[in-house]
């Protein structure tokens, strides 16, 4: 048995890589947070989120703000939604929360509205004004449905 | 006629269950020579060298390589949806849930399992494991051991690496073969993965494919004949085994945790 200093070197630059690897797919690519990151953790309330998926964007005027931590269901039985935004978002406290699309298939999002209170939301408020997803098969059927009553009554 | 043909499948039915209570048997006698002092880091860093660092070369070639098809093929395919821009939503569920520990295993075992099975089977053709026995040293201890915990520990770092070289290739023809926007490459991958979903059942596939490659490669090595032949007929079976178990441990853990 010899002591090779070379290939002991070479070992732990594998899995540093090795490690490194896991890492970068474990936080970069799969969002894991360590504990609560300090980041701002709010609460928004749905009727219905459509297709909304954990990690989908959270985003005001366009520009992504954070991401949606978990989905459940409240005692009510409607959508709770945890939200992570960055810590140091000054959010009035009457902004609204709506569930929209990006383009007419895409992905579903969490696009904030800035209300015009001077007081901020802090982490563990929750967002009192909530729009629901649009759900596009229900807006057609009640399209259909609305032009053949308007036929019927001519 | 047909008693034959059912006492032949019956004597293959109980071959087949020997084997597996052997290879159960050896299993946990490395499992308790893995945990009896002293520990062998000496060998297990020797192993984790030939068995990590020298595959690599090949595992980082491979998973550019099927990366890069992976965004060829989903591009040509979401194109004509107009679903371009879930090119990295593609490309990396399927790399971390499903053809990164796969593909690793299989490279794996083809380039370091073999290697390992012949050489415990050369040492078992050349009577060393008995002169180690002679001194009272056990095989299992020294050899075994060190070489199967060495593929256990490799086999997801290797998984995760192979990821990473993929959705790299899968970047290079989707941004910049394609002319998909960056961003959106790496957003879709972003918001598609989760970690506790994806990324943890692939370390776990890994892992699961290393203790069937490291226990399958150790196994018939020193279970192999005591000849040229026996030695070349154990690294066979080793490829050929391993091979088709990870493939049916992986349809086993996809269906039963969803990974």
């Amino acid at each position: 048995m010899y002591r090779n200093a070379t290939r002991d070197f070479v070992v732990g630059l594998f899995v540093l890589a090795g490690l490194g690897a896991v890492a970068y797919l474990s936080f970069s690519v799969g969002g894991l947070s360590l504990g609560s990151n300090g980041g701002l953790q709010l609460y928004a309330t749905f009727d219905q989120i459509g297709g909304l998926k954990p990690r989908a964007k959270v985003e005001v005027s366009g520009v992504r703000v954070g991401e949606v931590e978990t989905i459940g269901l409240d005692k009510d039985l409607r959508a709770r939604v945890e939200l992570n935004l960055e810590k140091d978002l000054k959010l009035p406290i009457d902004s609204t929360a709506s569930i929209v699309t990006s383009g007419l298939l895409g992905d579903q999002y969490i696009s904030l509205q800035l209300g015009g209170e001077e007081d901020v939301l802090k982490s563990g408020e929750e967002i009192t004004f909530t729009e629901s997803a649009v759900i596009l098969e229900r807006l057609i059927g009640q399209f259909i449905h609305s032009t053949d009553v308007g036929e019927a009554e001519k | 006629m047909i008693v034959d043909a059912i006492r032949h499948l019956g004597g293959y039915t109980s071959r087949f269950i020997d084997e597996l209570g052997r290879i159960a048997v050896f299993g946990s006698q490395t499992t308790v020579a893995a945990v009896t002092p002293p520990a062998r880091v000496r060998a297990f860093v020797d192993q984790v060298y030939n068995l990590g660092v020298l595959s690599l070369v090949i595992i980082c070639v491979s998973g550019l390589a099927v990366g890069m098809v992976l965004g060829l093929q989903g591009y040509n395919t979401l194109v004509r949806f107009g679903a371009e821009e879930s090119l990295g939503a593609v490309v990396g569920l399927s790399l971390i849930r499903e053809l990164g520990p796969v593909f690793t295993a299989l490279l794996t075992t083809g380039r370091a399992g073999s290697a390992t099975t012949a050489e415990i089977g050369t040492m078992v053709a050349t009577e060393q494991l008995d002169g180690l026995r002679m001194m009272s040293i056990s095989p299992i201890h020294l050899i075994v051991a060190p070489k199967a915990l060495a593929m256990i520990a490799v086999m997801p770092l290797l998984s995760a690496l192979f990821i990473v070289f993929g959705l790299a290739g899968g970047y290079v023809v989707g941004v910049w073969v394609m002319g998909l926007d960056g961003g959106t490459y790496v957003s879709s991958l972003e918001s598609a993965v989760v970690f506790s979903d994806d990324v943890l059942g692939s370390l776990l596939k890994a892992l699961v494919f290393g203790v069937l490659v490291g226990l399958i490669a150790t196994y018939r090595g020193y279970t192999s004949a005591p000849t040229s032949a026996g030695v070349s007929r154990a690294t066979t079976s080793t490829v050929v085994v391993a091979s088709v178990t990870v493939l049916i441990f992986d349809y086993f853990i996809t269906a039963l945790w969803g990974v």
